[in-house]
């Protein structure tokens, strides 16, 4: 008895680890369990296993065409916010300048703001310039809420760097462009490559900012919301499981990469 | 600590530059900020003054300040509630992330990066998803509710979901990465040796942890409270799918005047108070730690 209080004790942390894990799987686990329901409209009920759903993703209507704006939006987003972002960046891990804080300032403030209000604030710009708003408007709004989480995350992988292997470079006779080329660029490169990862499953997940900027544009988060009031049919599980596990592999594979080449060095 | 700041901004140094280059590098992202992030928040101030005009969806400006305070007595209650339920859920989160984080941290030895991932892989599975998921987990058909009333804890008449209950617990659940990374940051950085010093100057656990755990991983609770304070008090689809008609958020009113109402000035001015709100609560909350520590 007085082992296992003893025990409980030490372990008591990593007991409580454990059921904050259960507690954040626990959506995940149904949402992929009823991925497998042979359901037909809604999927409240168990209604007996089936792969069906899985082989055929795009079966309930509407659901692939706005799973397909959902990585237009997502890949164009990304990749413009990414560039801008990491420019942003390098400017600011690397240089004293004037206008520094406000520049600070300025990145912070979108996050700083509830996406309502950015999302209300976009759309009364647009109706106030008589924009219509479509794809091209959701986009322009998905790159400017992910500048800001660009910025920050490839920001601290430039402070971290160790300016003396720009020197030692450049002491070897390379020049400017080539310490940047084939030195710095390398080595902050998993920084922009989280910072992009980052981007797309914040862009690829809006709803609020997008119900705002996107018109009559359909997507994937739409389609649930709006089949939430009838039912969400599986197949939308079948995608969101997919996404899941893509997601995973993505990091654990990245993460193997970076082991490796660690191991090397 | 100063001293030892001082020391590595001499090595990893920024660099004086008198030339353009750091502005050419600004240029384009901040300009894309300028002109869809400070040009709106400008349109919506000019909205939250304006009045209906002849047409439904045109308004005319003129400058009517007293918006503001009939949109706010209309919706005192769910202001209150958004606020409320904000800083319900961020002590939820912070109670729940905060332990993970620390033994992640330092109770985690190789498998630290696996569950790094683990923290932050249920949120690859779409936000509204997952909120269905609660939804249906503690609904009426679901197996929480049917247990719970066969054992005789809950009555036959009472729900878990259309609560407050769900509604704060489901935001505090959709931002815990948003808590729980900044901790993490903040906690690996300690050295376990000054948890060591602690120990040998005779610190118990209990007095280590409030002496000097948590005073060097403050920066982390700052950016993680604020982290999910901000997109909780402004969230509206927890709200809608977890809570009932009278847990509505202030994110349901401006939603409802965009797009059912189509009272734009009603809807710029509860906007603009909420943000002005969020800012002035950051800039009382921070004013000792700066923003820099942030970004």
């Amino acid at each position: 008895m007085k082992n296992l209080t003893k025990w409980l004790s030490k372990n008591l942390i990593r007991i409580y680890a454990f059921f904050a894990f259960t507690y954040l799987f626990i959506p995940v686990l149904y949402t992929f369990v009823f991925s497998f329901n042979d359901s037909r409209k809604t999927n409240l009920i168990w209604k007996g296993f089936t792969l069906d759903k899985w082989k055929n993703p795009c079966g309930a209507p509407d659901i692939c065409s706005a799973l397909g704006n959902s990585f237009v939006i997502g890949f164009t987003a990304t990749a413009i916010s990414t560039v801008l972002g990491t420019l942003i960046a390098f400017a600011l891990g690397r240089y004293r300048f004037k206008g520094r804080s406000a520049t600070n300032l300025l990145i912070f403030l979108p996050m700083a703001t509830p996406e309502i209000v950015l999302g209300a604030s976009l759309l009364t710009m647009f109706v106030n310039l008589g924009i219509n708003t479509s794809i091209l408007t959701a986009i322009i709004a998905h790159v400017m809420f992910c500048i800001s989480f660009v910025v920050v995350t490839v920001k601290a992988r430039v402070a971290s760097l160790d300016p003396r292997l720009e020197q030692a470079a450049m002491d070897l006779y390379a020049n400017e462009w080539q310490t940047f080329r084939r030195v710095t660029l390398p080595l902050v490169a998993p920084g922009i490559a989280a910072a992009a990862l980052l981007a797309f499953s914040l862009s690829f997940d809006d709803f609020i900012i997008t119900n705002f900027t996107a018109g009559t544009v359909n997507t994937f988060p739409r389609f649930v919301y709006v089949s939430a009031g009838r039912g969400i049919p599986a197949q939308a599980n079948v995608i969101g499981s997919a996404m899941f596990f893509l997601a995973l592999f993505i990091v654990v594979a990245a993460q193997i990469v970076s082991s490796r080449r660690k191991a090397k060095i | 600590m100063a001293a030892f700041r001082g020391a590595s901004a001499k090595v990893f140094g920024l660099k004086d530059n008198k030339s353009a280059l750091p502005y050419l590098l600004l240029i384009p992202g901040l300009l894309w900020l300028a002109i869809f992030f400070i040009v709106p928040i400008f349109s919506l101030g000019q909205m939250s003054t304006k009045v209906p005009g002849a047409d439904i969806g045109e308004f005319v400006q003129e400058y009517r300040f007293s918006n503001y305070i009939d949109a706010f007595n209309s919706s005192k209650e769910q202001f209150l509630r958004s606020f409320l339920y904000g800083l319900l859920a961020t002590i939820i989160a912070l109670a729940i992330a905060y332990p993970l984080a620390y033994a992640i941290a330092f109770k985690s030895g190789k498998w630290k990066n696996i569950l790094l991932v683990l923290v932050v892989a249920p949120f690859f599975v779409s936000f509204l998803l997952r909120t269905i998921a609660w939804k249906q987990i503690l609904g009426e058909e679901g197996p929480v509710v049917s247990v719970l009333r066969t054992l005789n804890i809950i009555s036959v008449n009472t729900s878990i979901t259309s609560s407050a209950f769900a509604v704060v617990t489901g935001l505090a659940y959709n931002f815990l990465p948003f808590m729980t990374l900044p901790l993490y940051a903040s906690l690996e950085r300690i050295d376990p040796r000054t948890l060591e010093a602690a120990g040998d100057l005779y610190a118990n656990g209990f007095t280590t942890f409030r002496k000097v755990t948590l005073p060097l991983s403050m920066p982390g609770v700052v950016a993680g409270t604020l982290l999910t304070f901000i997109p909780a008090a402004g969230d509206y689809i927890n709200a809608t799918i977890l809570g009932s008609p009278s847990n509505k958020m202030l994110g349901n009113v401006i939603e409802a005047r965009f797009f059912k109402i189509v009272d734009y000035p009603a809807a710029a001015a509860l906007s603009f108070t909420l943000m002005a709100a969020i800012l002035i609560l950051i800039t009382i909350y921070t004013k000792r730690t700066g923003t820099e520590e942030l970004v």
